[in-house]
């Protein structure tokens, strides 16, 4: 076995490869380097980069903090509007978000390290094992919270801190969500999810079900009757799939369950990948499943997208980020049809694509890929099972400015929602907004 | 989590953090905002007599020196005492302070040196129910040139003679604020003491020219092509500041008289090194002027993270801490030795310190060991001065290694002893006090 063995194959690289590849993408600031970058911050009036971050985080007053020596104080402040600051402090596109609004992009085209300097001080203050919140006593209402991902972590941290009992289901083992079964592998390293959910669940009053699966095990109107409120952060569960022919031969895998399987993964030296690997897609799951089928050793990733780089919804620095790790981006193409010998895939045939009159077409021609794995990044659906009546639009649980759904007594947030940017940020934002919703609605 | 309330002279607040007497507090729009923003106090504007009021220049009234980066470091004004009508200023007073009850609310009065002006003013501030009264005789410029102000600061005589003038027409407490405009900040406190003070604040700005326009041959501000001294304030002021609050809180004769801290208060550390050395509050003014209202909130939870972390549950427990510490010269323990040590894994080889060592102070750092770049101290030749430490570009890369008793001071080849001995009984000393026989 070695690193060019045709098919798919786990083993490709040598240990010191893997630990290489998969540590850390940014490592955490050392505290000189957390002044140096926190002295560049000017304290804005009503700053932008507080507008831009979907929680809106009071980023001058932390970096101030942080100035001044305060770290612990400065993650109180991170915490205060983002309890999931530590794992957005390492996820969030801050290049589209906060840092792309700092000012100083404008003077010196480079932002204050807002994301970095985040990352710091939450670090310190979870080291520590700093709480910052104590439940009060319970006011003996009970809300159910379904999906322990961002959204439903999110609201049920804010509603234990308000006295509520919550109940949050799960179907899956451990609880977090995309951050524990989704995020890149070096973005989110040193079993991160994890500590952080034992975190936030730290405050009190929230008990968690895993195992247990709305449409599956209990329906909306148990949940109804067994709660005084109910809040939906189930994310988005299914995938798009492949529509051309061979899709079902080996070798063609839906990327998001590939990302799950790598990250579930003791040794990333078990995880099987292709020599050639074409992903097909341009958001940021392509790109994520496109890098680290790199990382995992694959010779040759191509990421086929159907439309051209402007339309890409993985931003500019996740492009770069994937052309350093030596995956060829293509363009205007779209699959057409599996190639595969004996079962098992050999190839991909893609179509140009053009532009005519705004509509994608395809010019006629086309081009075979080699290769021995296909990673599918078109999408994630919402899956309806459970919902019962709910009101869904475009594929999403549609909410109001509050989080209320068509039902009286649920709420959603999150990726299932409308609204939201699917981003674990958002998602967060989103379930706070919707548990101090529930406050105001049981109060 | 610490308790920070703050009990001046009687004047209560939420915290110690008061807008010192400037712009912030000109008007009750803005220490209305300051409040909103969770100032513990005010000192208003400084409020002069009835009658037309003082005018101001209309270029530029301040000046600054700055970081590479554009960061303030000193502000300068030629800004002089409120400009709008006493009246106006009582009325606004009045309201604000019925609508803060918890608020500290002070007015700073500056009016000539004539007993009749301050009878005059007194009943008139007492109107408004403010908490107190702050004695501006600090302003350095303009107002100094028509007697008052760091005129009156300067003179002890007059300072004692206000204070008294003012105790005895207004039963509000007086806090007499002291101009660093002079040789020894020690005779204007004791004076202010003496005449009854009930507390003094300080410093007010220092007399500066903050720089010199190279092309029209003017200081700067420049106005009209001319400019004048204004008042020196910010972060470069505070080691002054520090010094000055120091020496009056331990100085045998206004032992314990509560000081107000001010001058380049910008941070939490700023705030808490002031109440070490004695202040009872701090006051601020250019930190809010360069960052708006809202950076009070970094010194609120930076001063309450903190004494969280010391232990500290008041400010009283730490207050004044550091007070006895502050010595003379004289009385500093001349067999401690001490020896710079460089962490060669931190060292990022800059050859600063070998610069600085080598070229001004006692060659004690190498630059080169067995042809190779490195910076170690030669402990024979070091006199434990903390220049290298001081120009060295990383934190901690440089400590000071105490040596302990028993040790041999390289430098000198004595052994170190664990007898505290200073230059009072110092050998070299033509005025050493020898111990009796
Ligand atoms: C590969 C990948 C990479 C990503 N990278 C980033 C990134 O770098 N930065 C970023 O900001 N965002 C990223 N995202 C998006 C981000 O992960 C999501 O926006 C975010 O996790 C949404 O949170 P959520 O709580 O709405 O849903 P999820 O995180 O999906 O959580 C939903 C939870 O509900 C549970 N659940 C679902 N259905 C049921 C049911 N019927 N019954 C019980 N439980 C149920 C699930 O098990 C899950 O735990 C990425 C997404 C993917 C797929
Ligand atoms: C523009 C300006 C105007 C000031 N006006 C007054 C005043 O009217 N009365 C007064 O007592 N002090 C006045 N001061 C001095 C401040 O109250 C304060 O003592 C000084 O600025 C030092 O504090 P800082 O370093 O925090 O600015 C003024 C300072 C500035 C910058
Ligand atoms: S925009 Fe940039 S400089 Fe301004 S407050 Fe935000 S991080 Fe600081
Ligand atoms: S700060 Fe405001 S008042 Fe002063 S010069 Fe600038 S614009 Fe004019
Ligand atoms: S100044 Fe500091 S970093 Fe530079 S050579 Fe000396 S010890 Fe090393």
């Amino acid at each position: 076995m070695g690193r060019l063995e045709p098919g798919i194959h786990a083993g490709r690289l040598s240990p010191a490869e893997y630990e290489k590849n998969f540590s850390e993408l940014h490592p955490v600031f050392s505290d000189h380097e957390a002044l140096v970058a926190s002295d560049r911050c000017y304290f804005c009036y009503d700053a932008p980069c507080m507008t831009a971050c979907p929680t809106s985080i009071d980023v001058p007053l932390f970096i101030r903090q942080i100035s001044t020596g305060n770290a612990i104080g400065a993650a109180k402040t991170i915490f205060d509007q983002n309890i999931m600051g530590g794992m957005c402090a390492r996820v969030c596109p801050t290049e589209t978000l906060c840092e792309q609004a700092c000012v100083r992009n404008t003077a010196e085209e480079r932002p204050v390290e807002i994301g970095r300097l985040q990352r710091y001080a939450t670090d310190k203050a979870m080291g520590a094992g700093k709480q910052f919140y104590t439940r009060p006593a319970s006011n003996g209402k009970s809300v159910g919270v379904v999906g322990a991902g961002p959204a439903g972590l999110a609201a049920a941290h804010r509603l234990a801190m308000h006295g509520f009992n919550v109940m949050v289901y799960d179907h899956r083992e451990k609880a977090g969500g995309l951050n524990e079964y989704g995020i890149a592998t070096y973005k989110a390293t040193d079993d991160i999810a994890q500590k952080e959910a034992d975190y936030i669940l730290s405050v009190g009053g929230i008990d968690v079900l895993d195992g247990e699966m709305l449409g599956r095990d209990f329906t909306l109107a148990d949940l109804k009757a067994k709660h005084d409120a109910v809040f939906l952060g189930i994310g988005l569960g299914g995938v798009n799939a492949l529509t051309v022919e061979g899709t079902h031969e080996f070798g063609v895998v839906d990327a998001v369950e590939f990302i799950a399987n790598l990250r579930q993964a003791e040794t990333k030296s078990d995880v099987p990948v292709g020599r050639r690997v074409v992903v097909i897609g341009g958001g940021m799951t392509a790109v994520d499943a496109a890098v680290q089928a790199k990382l995992l050793g694959a010779e040759e990733v191509t990421m086929c997208y159907r439309r051209g780089q402007e339309h890409m919804n993985a931003s500019l620095y996740e492009q770069e980020l994937a052309a350093s790790k030596g995956v060829l981006i293509r363009h205007w193409l779209a699959p057409k049809a599996v190639l595969s010998h004996s079962g098992h895939v050999t190839g991909i045939t893609m179509a140009y694509t053009h532009l005519e009159n705004g509509l994608l077409k395809e010019t006629g021609h086309t081009v075979d890929i080699a290769c021995d794995q296909i990673l599918t990044a078109i999408g994630q659906t919402l899956d309806i099972a459970g919902l019962d009546t709910i009101r869904i639009e475009k594929g999403k649980i549609v909410i109001d400015e509050e989080g209320r759904t068509s039902v009286a007594g649920v709420w959603a947030g999150g990726d299932c929602a409308t609204g939201g940017e699917d981003l674990t940020v958002s998602a967060v934002a989103m379930g706070r907004d919707a548990a101090m919703s529930i406050i105001k609605a049981l109060a | 989590m610490a308790d920070i309330r703050n009990n001046f002279v009687g004047i209560k607040s939420p915290n110690p953090f008061w807008l010192a007497s400037a712009p912030p507090t000109d008007k009750a729009y803005n220490v209305e905002r300051a409040y909103a923003a969770g100032w513990g106090g005010v000192v208003w504007k400084t409020l002069g007599e009835e009658g037309p009021p003082v005018v101001n220049v209309n270029g530029p009234r301040y000046g600054a020196i700055w970081g590479a980066d554009r960061r303030l470091l000193g502000l300068n004004n030629i800004e002089l005492i409120t400009d709008r009508p006493l009246q106006v200023n009582l009325q606004e007073m009045k309201a604000v302070k019925k609508k803060w009850r918890d608020r500290a609310l002070i007015a700073s009065i500056m009016v000539p040196c004539e007993e009749e002006a301050w009878k005059a003013i007194l009943p008139l501030v007492e109107e408004t129910e403010a908490d107190g009264i702050e004695l501006n005789f600090g302003c350095p410029h303009g107002m100094s040139e028509r007697g008052m102000g760091a005129a009156v600061g300067q003179v002890p005589e007059y300072v004692e003679m206000v204070v008294r003038w003012c105790k005895q027409y207004t039963r509000m407490p007086v806090i007499t604020k002291l101009t660093p405009n002079v040789t020894d900040v020690r005779r204007p406190a004791r004076a202010a003491k003496n005449g009854g003070t009930d507390a003094v604040s300080l410093i007010n700005t220092i007399n500066s020219i903050t720089g010199v326009d190279l092309d029209t041959c003017s200081p700067t501000p420049s106005i009209d092509g001319k400019g004048t001294h204004g008042g020196y304030c910010g972060p470069a002021v505070k080691p002054i500041a520090l010094n000055m609050v120091a020496e009056i809180a331990r100085d045998s004769e206004t032992y314990g008289l509560p000081i107000s801290g001010i001058g380049g208060v910008t941070t939490w550390r700023d705030a808490a090194e002031f109440l070490m050395l004695g202040a009872g509050n701090v006051q601020v003014c250019t930190a809010a002027m360069t960052y708006g209202f809202k950076i009070v909130q970094e010194m609120i939870t930076g001063l309450e993270a903190w004494m969280d972390e010391k232990g500290y549950a008041t400010l009283d427990d730490f207050r004044g801490k550091a007070v006895p510490n502050v010595t003379d010269w004289q009385y500093l323990n001349l067999n401690y030795i001490a020896k710079a040590h460089i962490d060669q894994d931190a060292c990022i080889k800059c050859g600063r310190c070998h610069i600085a060592c080598e070229d001004t102070s006692h060659q004690a750092i190498t630059n080169m060991v067995n042809g190779v770049r490195h910076f170690e101290v030669i402990e024979e030749e070091c006199v434990a001065c903390n220049l290298c430490i001081d120009v060295c570009p990383v934190e901690s890369c440089i400590t000071m290694v105490e040596k302990q008793p028993g040790e041999i001071d390289k430098r000198t080849g004595k052994v170190v002893s664990a007898e505290y001995a200073n230059w009072t009984t110092h050998p070299n000393n033509p005025m050493a006090k020898v111990a009796a026989e």
